[in-house]
Formats: C-alpha cells, sequence, structure tokens
C-alpha cells in the first residue's frame, strides 16, 4: 500500500504511461501482421487464380492467341540463356572487383570515388540500365535486340550486388590466414588464390544467388532490350531475339481477357517457384557456413 | 671437409638464385594481377560514364528540338497523340506529378509500417522471432515488380473498386495511382524497416540504460532516445525507399494506367515517367526519330531525381555510423 503511493509520488502518471506504452505496442504488432498479411493475400491470389491453369503443356508449348493452348516455353528458354550469360559475365568481374576494392586498393581519392560509385550504381532504377543497353549495346555496338545485348545490360544491373556482397565475404575471413600465408613465403597473388578466395567462396555464391534472382525477375530493361513479346521460338544462340518470364507475363496480365490472367499467374507460380528455390540455396549456404565457422 | 663447405655454399647460391628468379616471376604476375583486378573495379566507373554519356547523347537531340525549360515545366505531355490543332506536346510535369503520387502513397504506406516494425525488431522482440519475421518480410523485397503489378490490377483494384465513393466521386477506374501506391508501399516496407532498424540495433545500450534507469517505460526509450539518436539512419531509409519508389517500373506500367495528367488525386489513372518509357520501348521506336530521343530525356530527368535521393541518403546512413 505504502509502496504504491510512494510509486504514485515519484512516477506521476505512471499508469497513463504504461497503458499508452501498451497500445504502442499493438500498433508496433499490427504493422508486422500488415506486412505478413499482405505477403500471404499475395500468394494466396496468385495460388488460386494459377494452379488450374498449370500443366506440363504451360511449361513445353509456345504463347498464343488463345489462353488454353498458351505456353511459355520461349520466355523459359530466354531467361535460361540471359541467366547463364549474365553470370558468365558477372562473376569473374564482380569477384576481381572486390578482390581489388579489399586487398589491393591503395586508400586514395580512387578508390573512394570507386567506393562512392558502386553504391550508386546499386541504386540506379532498372529502366535506366535499359536505356543504357539500348544505347549502346543494341544501337551503338549493333548487336540488335539480341541475347547477348540483354545479358551484358542485366551484367551491368546485378553488377554492384555481386561486388559488394563478395567484399563483404572477403573482408570475413581473417587475416590471421593472409599473414600465415604469407608467412610461408607466397606472394600476394598466391595468398589471395589459395587462401582468401576458397575461404570467401560460400559468400560469395551467396551473394551471386542473390544477384542471380534479382535478374530473374527484372522486366524492364528486358522490355527495353527485347521490345517484342510474342517469340514463337527458341534462341539457340546469343544472336537470336528473345523474350523472358517476366516480360511474358506482363504481356498476359495486360490482356483484357480473363483467361490471360489465369495463365499470366501460373507463370508467377513458376517464376516465384524458381526464386524461393534460390533464395533457399542461399540461406542454406549461409547458414551452414555459420556453422562451420562457429564450430 | 673443405670441399663439404664449397658444395653448401654453392648449393646455397643456386637455391637463393633460384628464388630470387622466383621472386622476380612473381613480382611481374603480381603487377600484372594488380591490373586485372584493377581493370574489374574501373568497370564499375566505366558504367556510371556510360549511363550519363548516352543518357545525355541520346536526349540531346530531343532538346535541339524542345527548349529545356518547356520540357521542364509544361503542364501538357502528349508526345505521341497530337491535339485539335495538330499539335504535340512535351511538358514533363503531368509524368512528374503521376510518379510522385504514386510514391507520396507508397511513403504513407510504408513509412509508419516500416518504422513501427522497425521499432517492435530492434527494441521489444525477443530474438527468435525477430530471427523467424525479418526473412519472411524480406521476401517482400524480393518478389519481382511485375508479381506486384498483378497483384495490383487483379486483386487490390477491384478489391478497392467496391468501396462506395459515389456521393462525393466517381467510380474508382481499372487504372488508378492508389491501387498502385498501395502495392508499392507494401512492396517497399521491407526497405525502410530493416535500414531503420540497422540504424537503431547501433544505438549504444548505455544510453538505453540510462534512460531506462530514470524510470521511462520501453515505449519512451524507443521513441525519445533510440528514435533520435538513429534519426539520420531513419530518414535514409526513408529517401531510399523513396527513391526506389520513384524509379519502380512495372507496378506503375500495370497498374496505375497511361494517361499522363496533372494531378494529385490518387483515385485518377496517371501515367509514372518510368511507365512512359515502357510504352514507348515496346513499340520498339526506330532510333534518332524524337520519339526514341523522348524515352531518353525522361530517362535522364528519372535518373537525376533518383541520384540527387541515393547521393543524399547514403550521405546521411555515413553521417550516423560515424557517430558512435
Amino acid at each position: 500500500m505504502a509502496k504504491a503511493a510512494v510509486t504514485a509520488l515519484l512516477h506521476p502518471r505512471l499508469a497513463l504511461r504504461k497503458r499508452i506504452g501498451g497500445a504502442a505496442y499493438v500498433a508496433f504488432v499490427l504493422a508486422i501482421f500488415l506486412g505478413l498479411a499482405g505477403l500471404a493475400s499475395l500468394l494466396v491470389r496468385v495460388l488460386w487464380e494459377g494452379v488450374p491453369w498449370l500443366s506440363w503443356h504451360f511449361v513445353t508449348e509456345y504463347p498464343s492467341r488463345f489462353p488454353e493452348q498458351a505456353g511459355m516455353l520461349s520466355a523459359i528458354f530466354g531467361t535460361l540463356w540471359i541467366m547463364g550469360l549474365t553470370f558468365l559475365f558477372t562473376v569473374p568481374v564482380g569477384v576481381g572487383a572486390a578482390v581489388y576494392l579489399e586487398e589491393y586498393a591503395p586508400k586514395n581519392w580512387l578508390t573512394r570515388i570507386i567506393e562512392v560509385n558502386i553504391s550508386n550504381l546499386a541504386g540506379v532504377p532498372s529502366i535506366v540500365y535499359g536505356l543504357l543497353g539500348l544505347a549502346v549495346f543494341v544501337q551503338i555496338l549493333s548487336l540488335g535486340r539480341t541475347v547477348l545485348a540483354g545479358a551484358l545490360t542485366m551484367s551491368l544491373l546485378v553488377m554492384p550486388i555481386v561486388i559488394i556482397a563478395s567484399r563483404e565475404a572477403i573482408r570475413a575471413v581473417p587475416s590471421t590466414y593472409r599473414e600465415a600465408s604469407y608467412g610461408l613465403g607466397a606472394t600476394k597473388f598466391q595468398t589471395v588464390r589459395d587462401v582468401v578466395l576458397p575461404h570467401a567462396t560460400p559468400g560469395i555464391m551467396t551473394g551471386t544467388i542473390l544477384a542471380m534472382s534479382r535478374a530473374i525477375g527484372e522486366a524492364a530493361p528486358m522490355i527495353a532490350i527485347s521490345a517484342l513479346v510474342f517469340l514463337t521460338f527458341v534462341p539457340t544462340d546469343p544472336l537470336d531475339k528473345f523474350t523472358v518470364m517476366p516480360i511474358q507475363i506482363f504481356n498476359w496480365v495486360s490482356q483484357p481477357q480473363a483467361g490471360f490472367r489465369g495463365i499470366a499467374a501460373a507463370g508467377i507460380i513458376i517464376l516465384l517457384g524458381v526464386l524461393l528455390t534460390m533464395n533457399a540455396v542461399a540461406i542454406y549456404i549461409r547458414n551452414r557456413t555459420q556453422k562451420r565457422s562457429e564450430e | 671437409m673443405a670441399r663439404d663447405g664449397i658444395a653448401r655454399r654453392t648449393n646455397r647460391a643456386d637455391a637463393a638464385m633460384q628464388l630470387s628468379r622466383n621472386r622476380k616471376r612473381g613480382a611481374l604476375q603480381g603487377r600484372l594481377v594488380h591490373w586485372l583486378f584493377f581493370a574489374c573495379a574501373v568497370m564499375s566507373i566505366v558504367t556510371t560514364f556510360g549511363i550519363v554519356a548516352s543518357l545525355l547523347s541520346q536526349s540531346l537531340g530531343f532538346f535541339r528540338e524542345i527548349p529545356l525549360w518547356d520540357f521542364l515545366f509544361g503542364t501538357t505531355w502528349s508526345p505521341i497523340l497530337r491535339d485539335a490543332e495538330g499539335n504535340r506536346h512535351y511538358g514533363v510535369l503531368p509524368l512528374v506529378s503521376g510518379t510522385v503520387l504514386v510514391a507520396a502513397l507508397a511513403a504513407a504506406v510504408a513509412v509508419p509500417a516500416g518504422l513501427a516494425i522497425a521499432i517492435y525488431l530492434a527494441e521489444y522482440a525477443p530474438d527468435k522471432i525477430r530471427r523467424t519475421i525479418k526473412p519472411i518480410l524480406e521476401v517482400l523485397a524480393g518478389i519481382p515488380t511485375v508479381v506486384y503489378g498483378y497483384f495490383a490490377l487483379t486483386f487490390v483494384t477491384p478489391m478497392l473498386q467496391r468501396i462506395p465513393l459515389r456521393p462525393f466521386q466517381e467510380d474508382l477506374l481499372v487504372f488508378n495511382a492508389l491501387s498502385a501506391g498501395l502495392v508499392m508501399g507494401l512492396m517497399i516496407i521491407p526497405m525502410v524497416s530493416s535500414l531503420s532498424e540497422d540504424a537503431m540495433v547501433a544505438v549504444p545500450r548505455s544510453l538505453r540504460s540510462a534512460a531506462y534507469a530514470l524510470g521511462a517505460t520501453r515505449l519512451e526509450v524507443s521513441l525519445r532516445i533510440v528514435v533520435p539518436a538513429a534519426l539520420s539512419g531513419i530518414v535514409a531509409s526513408f529517401i531510399l525507399a523513396f527513391s526506389r519508389a520513384i524509379g519502380e517500373t512495372m507496378l506503375v506500367t500495370l497498374a496505375a494506367g497511361a494517361t499522363p495528367r496533372l494531378t494529385f488525386n490518387p483515385i485518377e489513372s496517371i501515367q509514372a515517367m518510368t511507365a512512359f518509357i515502357v510504352q514507348l520501348a515496346l513499340g520498339e521506336t526506330p532510333r534518332g526519330t524524337l520519339e526514341y530521343n523522348t524515352i531518353f530525356a525522361v530517362g535522364l530527368l528519372l535518373f537525376a531525381f533518383t541520384l540527387g535521393m541515393n547521393v543524399l541518403g547514403q550521405f546521411l546512413v555515413r553521417r550516423f555510423r560515424e557517430e558512435y
């Protein structure tokens, strides 16, 4: 009794303040539920609309004017081509840039410019990369609206992601490893090749997978490059025309007939399925290496 | 005995020579590799240069025909369709207002929600809940924007259309800024929440302990100690998320419409800058025409907007990092 009186004297309005605190807590939890509910309704909507349209035929057929006959074969192959080439272009250059910035770069103005520049590039809207690709690869280098032009554009787009992730992975390699390697008489390059990079590989792989999963969903820059969306052939070399899964989905969503909405949802299911698998692999690699380094 | 000594000495000399030869080869290889890695890093500067050069050079043709002033401050945008008198109009303000309208709606959703989530995760949530909820929310940031466009157009808009507006307004159109803005808000929530949370986690524990010792409640510590201390990081998260919303393309192309209109009424159909670029790019516009150059002029403006905001945001992030 006396204690309550003392509390009331020392902390006026404490009960009220506690009640406000409780109300705010409810509001915070509601915000989380808002986010989760948004995600859940998006996924449920896509599954509800799309599952009835999923079939084997959907992934083995070309697009068609009739939703019942349409498939996304050309888009799937276009995406595979773009992903493969983007991977080939991005990984060596991205990892090379990360190695330079972490292991070689002197602390001077040029290095600072490169660093600031990379973080700015990460924030450039993807459609602007599309315009860059249209002007430089399609027109000036006259590659035309081809797989190669698309993959080069996509590589520039995801390069900052690979560089930033690889730098973090390289930075996380303990400096004692490097010192031990130098102590045995290894050169800088030998140290980087045989000590630093092998230990940074899981981190680099995680970053690369995340970069590729960004690339697989990008429609805007690919529209600027490929333009056309109705293809009834599969690209067989880098100088063929192409379309990708997100462009095909965009095309179907913008059709007025209800049937196309359904196959758009079916396409989204496939796209999200690939994405979630890639992310799961990335998380698995991250967790496994975390466990190993804790041991 | 003496012979042994000589043999040993020559062996040692041989080994030393071998070593120095290796070192020389190593030094040459080292320099070569150094330059190779440097070239990789410089690629990023070449990219930036390429972006600026291609945007500038291609829009030059546009600004030769349309004065910069008319472009930036004109209030009618119809670069393809001619009006009754047969004129085309190149005032970009309707595209800018459409872009800003959608981004502002997105911010109205994502700023309060993202901040609340960040406060909950940084100050309230037990570690286990935090580790479960964070990756789930980050899935929102990984979903392709064309999927959000589908969601806005086929789910959110029909749902909003059921809300009766009749006495005050016309019915909601199929393409409208509201639905695109709300869904974009959902999309950028994780950007706001994770950057803000990082900023709050970086606030030293001692500040919190001091406030608790003075008898503050958890909410008071969060709002009056942690949030002000992390403010520049939090504001940076708002700016970066807003810049992301401005550069977003597929969502606004699918859900917000293709009717450039100088308005801030969210239930109207508008056109964003990015949506205009896609609209023309889809048409395979031939190089060198005014239409082709118009895309680049709009792209240049978009690039300038987002670059300005990103530079500001990164400046703020760096400032808060230096504080502690």
